[in-house]
Formats: C-alpha cells, structure tokens, sequence
C-alpha cells in the first residue's frame, strides 16, 4: 500500500503530498503530464466480450500496471445474452462512481477531513427505443444518471457537500461523461 | 510621462456597452485623494459620470499624459528601455504597464465552427439588444458580463439561452450592507497575493454576478431563469452546426452556492469578532439554493433558426503583444512578482488581477498597489 500522508492524524490512505508534488513537477515539465490510456478488447461469442488493460503511456515513457486486468462484458439473459459480466453501460457507471469515490478520498485527505466509510449508488436511466432503432428521437445513451453518496466522516454536512463537489470538478470520468468528446473508429 | 493611446479614460469611452454601470458603488469609486464628491454615494455610476471622475482626477493631479500616442514596441536599451510610439521613441530607465487586464475579448476557438447564419458579437462590439439581429441569442459566460447582458436581452424581446460554466455568485447585499462593502470592510478585498494559497487559480476566477442598479437587486441565476431565461451547460463543443453543452450544471451550482456561503461565513465571522460599534448590520442570512432545471437542453441546433446571434462573454484578457521582452510564461501570462516583472529591473505592471491584492482590479484597489509598486520603483531608480 502507498505511504499515506498524514495531516492532524487523518489518514484516508490517499498520498495527497505525492499528488501535490507530481502537481508541480508536471507544471514545468507540460510534456510528461501528456498521458494515453489504452485498453484492449476480444469477442468471445454472441454479445461476450473480454476487455484488457495492462500498458499506457505518461511521464515521458511506457507504464505498466504490476499486473493485466481483466473485464467479462455481456448481456443480461432479458437480452437473449448468456450473462458472462456486466453491460458496458453498466461498466460505465462503474467508472463514474469509482472516479468521484477516489476524488473524495483524495479530496478529503487534502483537506484534512478523515472518512470513516464512502459509498455511492448509481442510477442512469435509458430508454431502449434508442438502441433498438424504434424511435430516432430518442438517444442511444443514458439521458439521465443520479449518483447517490452515503459519506460518514468528521466533518459538517457543508464539508461533505464541498468534498463531493470539489470531486466532481475534478473528476475525468465526470467530464467524460458530461462533456462531449471527440472519438475516431478505425477499421485497419 | 503618461502615454494613452486614445483620449484619457479611453477603454470606458469606447469599449463599454451602453448601458454599463459600475458594480462597485460610487463611494467606493475613490483615487487617491479623490474620494467620491457626487449626490448619490451608494448608487452605481454609468460610464459618463466615470469618464468624467477620472478626466477630473488626471486634471487635479495635473498628470503629465501624452494623448493618442500609440506604444508600437517596448524593448531593453542599454540604460533601460526603448518605447516606441507612433509619434516617436521614448528612452527611459523604468516602465510601468498599465494599459489593463481586459484588452482584448477572449473567444475560444469553437467559434470557427459557428455556422456563418449566426452572428457572432463580443462585449467590446455589442452595444443594446437593439443592434441584434431579432431572435434567439445565446450568451456563453456566466460571470458580471454575461448574466447582465442576458438579462438586458431577454428583456428586449429576444429570448435568451444562458450557458453557464464555473462562476462567481454574490448577492447585491448583505445583512443590510452592499457586498463589496463587506469584502473591503471584512479585510477579504485587502488579501494580499503572497497570502494566497493557489494564486494562479485565484487570478483567473470570473468576474462576480452582480450588476449595478438602483434598486440594489441581485442578479443571480435564479433571477434570470424567472425572467425566462434558458440556462444551460458549459458550451462544450459545436459538431455538425449543433452546440453541446455540459451536464455538469447542477455542480456549477453547487460549487457556487457553497463557495458564496464560505463567503458569507467569513463576513459572519469577521462581523462577530471585529464589526466596529458605529456600524449597524441586519442578522446573518443565507440565499436560496441555486434551483437546477430538471433536464436542461444538452444540444441547440444552430441552423434551426432559434438562434440568430451569439454574445461571447467568455472573459477578456491583456494584449501585450507590443512588449518584445520574454516575460511571458508557457500561458502567455506576464510573469511579475506583485507588479514587479521578473527578470527585468525597472519593469512593472498595475491593474492585474490579484496583482498585489485581491482588489486590485477594482478602482480602489489602485491606491495601495500604485503606493507599494512606486516604492519599487523609486527605490530602483535611487540606485546607481
């Protein structure tokens, strides 16, 4: 486990002076702070697919997870699927919530606030006459996700509203989310 | 020798909308020695009355300015530095820029994709709704510029889009007393610039939503929205003639509405340790939440016809391409310790955001940064 920094005896487990730090060695060094994240993904059979990360790019040179990491992706048996993992929109979900749930522990840690457990629901809301094609006024994608935060720590009801907030500035996959990105599909 | 390339008091003769008044009331609108003299000391003044305080001001101080004089180029020399104007080259040994913050507009590069039925205006060519084209306008930028011009549109019959990014929510008042009369009395205006935790993101925060009127109300988004205007998310992108705005709005809002209320619990505090006797205050309030639309537009087709014309008011920025000195950092913002530029004796700045001091943007906040900035200078200049 990483060395956590401890300020007034709160420890969340989050090296915030780490974070701090690399902060502002990247501020003068623009180049290294240019990351490229990868992942790799297989069909298997039917809607079954098996998604892979292990290497991505930052600091100026290849990284590498310590070990690969492996994704079963499906569909439900609703969908005529045999099941073998989650959906890829739920995977998504997956990623916000993890996303803003580091954020707030990195965030509180920062702050000084010490958590005694963090936990967050997630809803997105689809309506399947965008996929199914039945309805070209309705979108493919979520038109709507509520995430729900249970957080106990020492710190006012403001505090914490500050710390989900401040996650969410801060937050890739909530940009992701929110924000319109640019994707490229290539057949080679 | 003070140069001005126009006439003195010249951005707010010419770069202003018509209906702009000030958000710092007259009382506060003080120079050096020059304290507001006029009828109506909590009141807002328009640009006549600022235009003519300030002419006012340089003819009592008896300011030796060079009119319409254009500065071209400022380089080193070999005894300090070679100015050149359209009316000749100027050698001295110390410079100070003080041409401001807000030069130029600052658009960002998605208006290239604006498609060419769309007319696009900055604050500096917008002058009344009346000169817009009739129809929907949306204006991009939530900060004292945005939320007014939205509201005076809307008003005028066009029916505005506002979107809205990270801002800065105020109310006019407070407990009884104008807001800027809290941050200058509470000491949150005198904060110094090596006093402050992340300074560069504390010199990029968007101007504060208020406006000056005088009725003294607040221009918030809540206000807006019951005045009919459309709130949306930060413009993220325009692909194939379509807008893309943010879902990230409700976070907007929340970081707002807690960042004002930090605000206020610093005025509360400071009021409950140190309010002098002599001045009276109301009770400590708090404003209502800023209320999310339930599903705000995610897109707007811009070649529908609902909009006909877009308002950046997406912030300004300084123009110092005339200075041929590399003082710039990696941003393209001048590098300066409080004023002093770094790496050139004898060049300095005023009139930047938290240059010195979280006022000193404001007309106020010219005195303290001209006293300690001058002292510098004298300073340098007594050498050799």
């Amino acid at each position: 486990m990483a060395q956590a920094s401890v300020r007034n005896g709160v420890n969340n487990g989050v090296n915030v002076q780490a974070l701090l730090d690399a902060r502002e060695a990247l501020r003068n060094a623009p180049a290294a702070a240019e990351f490229t994240w990868r992942a790799s993904c297989k069909w298997k059979n039917g809607t079954h697919a098996q998604s892979t990360v292990r290497g991505f790019r930052g600091l100026g040179e290849e990284q590498s997870h310590k070990t690969e990491f492996s994704f079963e992706t499906d569909h439900p048996e609703v969908f005529a699927s045999e099941d073998h993992g989650a959906t890829p929109v739920e995977l998504v979900l997956v990623g916000l919530a993890s996303c803003l749930t580091a954020g707030v522990a990195a965030v509180a840690q920062n702050r000084g606030i010490q958590l005694r457990s963090v936990e967050a629901k997630l809803e997105g809301k689809m309506n399947l006459y965008g996929i199914l094609g039945i309805d070209s006024h309705v979108r493919n994608g979520y038109d709507d996700i509520k995430v729900t935060f249970h957080i106990d720590a020492d710190a006012s009801k403001k505090e914490i509203e500050a710390l989900v907030a401040q996650s969410q500035k801060r937050s890739a996959v909530y940009d992701i989310v929110t924000n319109p990105t640019n994707v490229t599909v290539e057949v080679v | 020798m003070v140069l001005e390339r126009g006439e003195v008091a010249n951005s707010w003769r010419h770069e202003r909308w018509d209906s702009l008044c000030l958000l710092t009331p007259n009382w506060q609108c003080r120079l050096p020695g020059f304290p507001y003299d006029g009828a109506d000391p909590d009141g807002f003044m328009a640009m006549p009355e600022l235009i003519d305080r300030i002419s006012r001001f340089a003819a009592a101080i008896a300011a030796p300015v060079r009119t319409h004089t254009t500065v071209t180029s400022v380089r080193r020399s070999e005894r300090g530095y070679r100015v050149l104007t359209d009316g000749g080259a100027i050698h001295c040994r110390s410079v100070v820029l003080a041409s401001g913050a807000a030069n130029v507009p600052r658009v960002p590069p998605l208006q290239a994709a604006v498609p060419g039925e769309v007319a696009c205006f900055t604050p500096f060519d917008y002058r009344r709704p009346e000169l817009l084209p009739q129809g929907g306008v949306l204006v991009v930028g939530a900060s004292a510029t945005g939320v007014q011009l939205a509201d005076e549109i809307q008003r005028s019959g066009r029916p505005v889009i506002l979107s809205v990014g990270e801002h800065v929510r105020l109310p006019r008042n407070y407990r009884g007393r104008d807001v800027l009369w809290w941050m200058e009395a509470s000491g949150v205006w005198g904060q110094r610039y090596d006093e402050i935790d992340d300074l560069e993101r504390a010199r990029r925060l968007p101007s504060p939503q208020l406006v000056g009127t005088p009725q003294h109300s607040s221009l918030d988004l809540n206000v807006l929205r019951a005045r009919g205007v459309e709130i949306v998310g930060r413009l993220g992108t325009i692909r194939d003639g379509q807008a893309l705005f943010s879902g990230g709005l409700a976070n907007h809002f929340a970081l707002a509405d807690l960042k004002m209320d930090r605000l206020l619990d610093t005025f509360d505090a400071w009021a409950q340790a140190r309010l002098p006797r002599e001045v009276q205050v109301g009770p400590p309030e708090r404003f209502e939440p800023t209320r999310a639309p339930a599903a705000p537009r995610l897109s707007l087709d811009l070649r529908r016809g609902e909009i006909r014309s877009i308002v950046w008011a997406t912030g300004f920025r300084a123009d110092f391409r005339w200075l041929e000195l590399p003082v710039f950092d990696v941003r393209g913002e001048l590098n300066h310790d409080g004023g002093a530029v770094v790496g050139f004796a004898g060049l300095y700045v005023m009139g930047l955001p938290l240059l010195r001091r979280r006022k000193s943007t404001f007309i106020l906040g010219a005195e303290d940064d001209a006293r300690e900035v001058v002292r510098h200078l004298a300073h340098y200049l007594a050498q050799k």
